[in-house]
């Protein structure tokens, strides 16, 4: 499956002399950098590497570049009405902006027009095999590493090449976390996770029950306001529903003017607390639980649409599901419900599936990298993670320079030992930070950072680095 | 320059510049070659018709293709009475990004300063600065010099005016001066503040190559501030003697055009 609506093609002819592991045969790809996957942040790591010099071979499963936002690909979790819940500013690479004149928060498609503008003027795609995953990632000697790809969907041989380094972008919103209930398996209603969730016809007329309260849970659950029979949208605490615009301008720009005035978090939160309260009022009154949490404790809701119709009665909040009946779901309260369908909108989990999970610093059991600034991993200096943070801002500048500051790290590898050195020292002696103030546990929060803690500490390891 | 790179801007994310209908004029060649489109930035005073009169259609008859814009509140460009370098910055790096291709940015006179604060928000493929002017003290007391009754205002707080021998050599014909005097506008006020009082601009992104160029009897900009110009840039100035300030409208345009693209050409990464 070589097809492709991309042109272009990387250089096959780099490779010189062959290698061999065990068996196969290794070609070599000398100071070449491997990128897996051409979403946001594997797009900017080709922009940010080749512009420091080096060679890139990036590979991706699906036919096109923009990842996520590619809403022809079979993993793309967007739906016909996604809109960004973080504001164009706070979203756009720093040094490449989204055109001025678009909304303040674009629509998915428009979003891969902006990624295919930003692969074209860069002329990235040339360095992309399309329609190849990547299969098995494996040190090899000199801190170099084994990738094995293949055709998408298993066809065609494997191959195997020797790259100088790798960065992993493969996206954190594409494998689903289903909760498993007792009965599920007899309900004879339709179930489906949001990842399959396309568009509002699938609603249209039945009765629905959504479970979960993330930007998805709550997108689809006011489309079923609209659409369904009913809806039922079920939670398991309280949270805080942030509308998109707030004091006249984008909520996050009024949390962002607050960082740039130096408010402290408790004040931010005090603050955001009596605006909510003044506008929308306490939301028990429609029968949701009070958050058990302070605003920005759980990864921010944007949505000004559902306590909208919360008010007009076209969503009925429902406590957490219990167990499955055959024809009903019964809640915390109980309760029985009888959907026709049951959308779980209840996230995705990171997966690294072609990497030994205690090379990121997992034991295996928790699915938890333990990386410094999310990125950097202990004891292989030649490797980062990237795009593997949950911002409350847009994911792409925090890409950006994750993929600047390991460009300047391999540079300074060859020009000064020493520095990469101290780096390398650094990430093991600080893996495991966080990046964010208290956050509620939880399986989508370990990677949740504040996305100016985050960048300042970025700025710091790369004023360091650089440091004479 | 300062030297650090900088990450955190979050007066710009809580405060984005608000967009302004923006002239683009433009000469595109027959055949798309590959060679990176130029970007021209005219200095304040300047709109985009002052590279249209010839080096727009003498960089497409190369195979280049040409934009020239007007900075907000300048010719054809929306009006823009509280414009700052910020958003002449903007305005510069939207159009860029705009463009099919890495573009070259080549900006005139205090364009120039212009173009260095949009190189720090854009990893351009080369800049040409031209008779640049980067504000400060010395260009202010030359400007005063050579042109006291349009200068001195713009000191107190009124608006800079250019003068006839400041910008045009004596070979220029007459109705060709009056013409381009008749669309001379008045810069924006903040954005002439920060001329004189601004902050440097950043280091540029993506480590692009430079080229200062202007000529040693510019009465804008003296010799003196141009070899400076050119050594922040770690070169010489590609000197053109005898011409003035507009070179893009002297009698001798064709020379530094020509200069610009085939400077280019040589450019591992230009042409
Ligand atoms: C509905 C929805 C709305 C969102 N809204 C916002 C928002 O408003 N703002 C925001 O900043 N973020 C938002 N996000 C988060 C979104 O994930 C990021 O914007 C962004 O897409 C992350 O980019 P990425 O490149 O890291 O990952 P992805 O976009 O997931 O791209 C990863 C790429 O890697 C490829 N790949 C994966 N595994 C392999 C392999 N083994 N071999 C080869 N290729 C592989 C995939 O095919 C894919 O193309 C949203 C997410 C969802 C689901
Ligand atoms: N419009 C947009 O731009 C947009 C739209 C959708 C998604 N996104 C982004 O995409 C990412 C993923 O969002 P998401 O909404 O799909 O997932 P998410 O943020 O992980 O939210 C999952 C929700 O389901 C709940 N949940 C998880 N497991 C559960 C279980 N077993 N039983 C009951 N409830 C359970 C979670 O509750 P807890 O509070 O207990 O964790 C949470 O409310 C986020 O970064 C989000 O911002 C953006």
């Amino acid at each position: 499956m070589t097809t492709s609506t991309d042109h272009g093609r990387p250089d096959p002819e780099l490779s010189t002399l062959d290698l061999a592991r065990g068996a196969r045969s290794v070609s070599y790809r000398g100071e070449t950098v491997c990128v897996i996957g051409a979403g946001p942040t594997g797009l900017t790591a080709i922009k940010n590497l080749t512009e420091h010099g080096f060679g890139v071979d990036c590979y991706e499963r699906e036919t096109g570049v923009g990842g996520v936002w590619n809403w022809r690909h079979d993993r793309s979790p967007v739906y016909a009405s996604t809109h960004l819940i973080s504001s164009r500013p706070l979203t756009q690479f720093p040094d490449f902006p989204m055109p001025d004149d678009w909304p303040d928060y674009p629509h998915h498609s428009q979003l891969l027009t902006y990624l295919e503008r930003y692969a074209d003027h860069f002329d990235l795609r040339r360095h992309v095999w399309f329609g190849t995953e990547v299969v098995r990632v494996e040190p090899a000697e000199g801190d170099r590493w084994d990738v094995t790809t293949r055709s998408t969907g298993g066809y065609g041989p494997e191959r195997t090449s020797r790259y100088a380094a790798v960065v992993v972008a493969n996206g954190h919103n594409w494998s689903p976390k289903l909760p498993t209930h007792e009965g599920l398996a007899e309900f004879r209603g339709e179930v489906m996770h949001a990842s399959a969730y396309q568009d509002p016809a699938q609603l249209r007329g039945r009765r629905v029950l959504v479970v979960g309260a993330g930007n998805t849970g709550c997108d689809i659950a006011t489309e079923a306001a609209q659409q369904a029979a009913h809806c039922w949208h079920s939670t398991r605490r309280g949270y805080w529903y942030a509308p998109k615009y707030l004091l006249g301008r984008p909520a996050d720009q009024l949390n962002d003017l607050m960082l740039a005035l130096r408010v402290p978090r408790r004040l931010r939160q005090w603050l955001f607390h009596r605006l909510l309260q003044a506008s929308v009022g306490d939301l028990t009154r429609f029968g949701l639980p009070r958050p058990d949490h302070r605003m920005l404790e759980t990864h921010p809701i944007v949505n000004s649409q559902l306590v909208y119709y919360l008010g007009h009665g076209r969503v009925t909040p429902v406590p957490e599901v219990v167990r499955f009946h055959p024809d009903s779901v019964e809640l915390a309260d109980g309760r029985q419900v009888d959907p026709e369908l049951v959308v779980f909108a209840t996230g995705y989990l990171p997966r690294f599936e072609f990497l030994d999970p205690k090379i990121l610093g997992d034991d295996g059991t928790t699915g938890r990298p333990v990386l410094w600034l999310n990125a950097f991993v202990p004891n292989h200096p030649t490797l980062a993670v990237a795009g593997l943070v949950q911002p409350d801002s847009g994911i792409f500048p925090l890409s950006h320079w994750q993929s600047v500051l390991f460009a300047r790290l391999l540079r300074l590898r060859e020009t000064r030992p020493n520095k990469a050195a101290a780096f390398a020292a650094t990430v093991t002696t600080r893996a495991g930070e966080r990046y964010s103030g208290p956050v509620k546990e939880s399986s989508r929060h370990w990677f949740e950072v504040g996305h100016a803690d985050y960048l300042r500490a970025l700025q710091r390891a790369l004023h360091d680095l650089e440091a004479k | 320059m300062s030297q650090q790179v900088r990450i955190m801007r979050g007066r710009e994310w809580a405060r984005p510049v608000r967009p302004v209908r923006r002239e683009v004029l433009e000469a595109i060649p027959g055949l798309d070659e590959g060679r990176p489109p130029l970007l021209f930035v005219p200095g304040f005073g300047h709109g985009a018709w002052a590279f249209a009169e010839h080096w727009l259609g003498h960089a497409a008859e190369r195979g280049f293709s040409g934009y020239a814009l007007s900075l907000r509140g300048q010719a054809g460009s929306g009006p823009a009475p509280e414009a700052t370098l910020r958003a002449y910055a903007h305005d510069v790096v939207q159009v860029a990004a705009g463009l099919s291709r890495r573009a070259v940015l080549v900006g005139h006179g205090a364009g120039a300063l212009v173009v260095a604060h949009a190189l720090a928000r854009y990893p351009a493929r080369a800049a040409v600065m031209v008779a640049p002017v980067f504000g400060g003290w010395a260009t202010a007391f030359t400007a005063l010099r050579r042109n006291p009754l349009g200068t001195l205002p713009a000191l107190v707080g009124g608006r800079l005016q250019c003068n006839r021998a400041q910008l045009f050599g004596r070979e220029l014909p007459r109705d060709e001066v009056r013409r381009h005097l008749s669309r001379l506008g008045r810069p924006a006020r903040r954005a002439q503040w920060q001329l004189l009082l601004g902050r440097e601009p950043e280091p540029a992104v993506g480590d692009p190559p430079v080229l200062v160029l202007g000529s040693p009897e510019d009465r804008v900009v003296p010799h003196s501030v141009l070899i400076r110009a050119a050594r922040r840039y770690g070169s010489a100035p590609l000197l053109f003697p005898g011409m003035s300030h507009d070179l893009m409208l002297d009698a001798r345009w064709r020379e530094p055009i020509d200069g610009i693209l085939d400077w280019l050409e040589k450019e591992p990464s230009g042409g």
